[in-house]
């Protein structure tokens, strides 16, 4: 369900643009949603076609178009681990093995606890920071180290009651 | 402690990456430190003095003809380019030409837009400037905005740095709180709406055409040029678009004039620039040098190779930009004429390092899977091009390489380049040709072994 809070945050992108191009927000609405929401249903996007006045399906163009849009449900965490070239030369890709092992997936995957999804990620743009892993589209995490990323997880767990 | 709290700790700081004394004469990272990003930290730097220079004190705009006090929009654009201010995001191209080809008379709405869309492997400059110190590219847009009669814009910032982003919007909100942006700014007739868009997840966003689609609301598939966006940019109206680096070096040129930032690089290069140093050197980071300093000081002041390793090769501009060997490199300055000269591209300024234990087979693996993956689809030499390209270098790396695919690769990747509506197409080609002439043997070595030439890493 959108909200009314969720139109309110819409609103807000709507009153950037010129009022005959309010399809420029579809971007915002799009992440407003997955970040309320957890992922981008086909729901969704015909609420945002709607209120944007779009074709559904230009709305779903968009978020295939874009990575970072899910477009299905994902677990509570989303770890996307940036395995770039710079990245790749500073343990990036070895902080994406040491999380397959400590969570027991590939990447790809999301744990049975529904916890976390782990995935591989292109160019964070945060190259002098690795290894960087990107958390829930929103929370950029530097120097991720395997001594941080146990924090991380070993975190998270304790927070959300499983240990 | 709650998620939110968790996740903040790994927060970076700015420390490693900007915070530190080796910049040489730094005009966009001088004087930052984590917690001075804010509007009033901003102004006791000297912020916002090139915006009052230039706007007229009695609210009329300045022109050749009224002597009202301040910058008449020519002399802004004729300070740009004495200044020899280049392109930052990656093509070089002159700045103050490119304003001069906006159609100021033009009687419609016009657009000015910032790159922030950093997603060239290698580069985290724009990131600090946003994170560390927003308004100097606020003042910066308002500066070109009213160079060239322009009220509405907008910051499309990498939807990866989401934090900075919201920060950025922040800084939007102090700016327009204190009369720096809005309608009559700082008491004169100059209208200037800015605001702050993201994206979300897709390279080919950097790319200005794309970035335009992805901000009229659209797949960021890049448009053909001609036309140009100077005349048929966003919403179809006359667009400049320049990137986030190149707006933060304007309010310094205002204020001391073109000549002085010439002068602080090397003719035709003027100014500083920052370089982000990424791979195998001791202090990976942002350092903010004037144009035209040696490489092998670059390479010091970043703390040199890691571990006392040999320097191997250097990507000096980016992914996208021809890697050139240690020999090459270390006898080349920074800037856009010497690389240019050795057979490679200043491109964004992104350096990613090589020691000698790197595997190029298997860098290339990662940069040729990078480009396919990122390829919008559009022109079918890219889409199908850095497929295959992907799949020959992964075979090469993984001991099943033919000794017909060196050929191939060059093949494909000379059929790729030139052949697309954008650059992504190039860029795709252009780090495999230039791997496969500096380091074929590597690769041959891989077909004929099935095994790696030296130490594998991972």
């Amino acid at each position: 369900m959108i909200s009314e809070s969720i139109k309110t945050r819409f609103a807000k992108e709507v009153a950037k643009y010129p009022v005959e191009q309010k399809q420029s927000a579809v971007m915002a609405c799009l992440a407003i949603v997955q970040q309320e929401l957890g992922y981008v249903s086909a729901d969704s996007e015909e609420v945002i076609a709607d209120y944007l006045g779009m074709a559904p399906m230009a709305v779903h163009e968009v978020t295939t178009f874009y990575n970072m849009y899910n477009q299905h449900p994902v677990g509570k965490y989303k770890l996307n681990v940036c395995t770039n070239l710079p990245c790749q030369l500073r343990d990036g890709v070895k902080a994406l093995q040491y999380l397959e092992k400590k969570l027991g997936i590939r990447m790809g995957e999301t744990t049975t606890d529904g916890l976390f999804t782990l995935q591989q990620s292109e160019c964070l743009g945060a190259c002098a920071d690795s290894p960087v892993m990107l958390v829930n589209d929103r929370s950029m995490c530097s120097f991720m180290s395997e001594e941080k990323l146990d924090q991380l997880v070993d975190g998270l767990r304790a927070a959300e009651g499983k240990p | 402690m709650n998620a939110e709290n968790i996740l903040s700790q790994f927060r970076a700081t700015g420390v490693q990456t900007c915070f530190h004394d080796r910049h040489i004469n730094p005009q966009i990272y001088a004087g930052l430190n984590g917690s001075n990003w804010r509007l009033k930290d901003y102004e006791a730097r000297g912020g916002y003095q090139a915006l009052r220079k230039i706007l007229g004190k009695d609210g009329a705009i300045p022109t050749a003809e009224n002597g009202v006090l301040g910058m008449t929009q020519d002399q802004v654009i004729a300070t740009v380019k004495e200044s020899a201010l280049r392109g930052r995001g990656g093509a070089g191209f002159p700045t103050g030409l490119k304003w001069s080809f906006m159609p100021r008379q033009f009687p419609g709405q016009k657009y000015l837009v910032c790159n922030s869309d950093e997603g060239e492997p290698g580069t985290c400059k724009d990131r600090d400037i946003l994170e560390f110190n927003p308004h100097i590219v606020i003042e910066g847009m308002a500066i070109a905005a009213y160079a060239m009669g322009i009220t509405v814009g907008y910051n499309y910032i990498h939807g990866e740095i989401f934090s900075t982003y919201d920060r950025f919007e922040e800084a939007l909100e102090e700016a327009r709180a204190a009369g720096l942006l809005g309608n009559n700014i700082l008491g004169s007739s100059f209208n200037f709406q800015l605001h702050a868009a993201h994206g979300f997840g897709a390279y080919i966003c950097g790319e200005e055409t794309a970035l335009l689609e992805s901000l009229e609301g659209k797949k960021g598939q890049p448009r053909f040029k001609p036309p140009f966006p100077a005349s048929f940019g966003l919403y179809g109206k006359p667009t400049t678009i320049n990137n986030t680096e190149t707006f933060a070096a304007v309010p310094w040129i205002i204020r001391n004039g073109g000549q002085a930032y010439l002068e602080c690089g090397k003719p035709n290069n003027g100014g500083t620039k920052i370089y982000s140093i990424s791979g195998d050197v001791e202090r990976p980071g942002n350092y903010e040098i004037p144009m035209g300093t040696p490489f092998s000081k670059l390479l010091e002041l970043a703390g040199g190779v890691r571990a006392g390793r040999q320097l191997k090769a250097v990507i000096p501009g980016g992914s996208s930009s021809p890697v050139l060997p240690a020999s090459i490199m270390m006898e080349c300055t920074m800037d856009y004429d010497s690389i240019a000269k050795a057979g490679s591209m200043l491109g964004s300024g992104a350096v990613i390092v090589f020691d000698d234990s790197r595997c190029m087979v298997k860098s290339l693996q990662r940069l040729s899977y990078f480009y396919m993956h990122e390829s919008c689809g559009q022109c079918t030499p890219c889409r199908e091009g850095t497929g295959w390209l992907s799949r020959v270098v992964d075979r090469v790396e993984n001991g099943q390489g033919r000794p017909s695919d060196m050929d191939l690769l060059n093949s494909v990747a000379e059929d790729i380049q030139g052949r697309t509506i954008c650059a992504l197409g190039d860029a795709a080609a252009m780090p495999v040709r230039a791997m496969l002439k500096h380091f074929r043997h590597e690769f041959e070595y891989h077909v004929e072994h099935k095994t790696c030439m030296v130490p594998a890493y991972v």
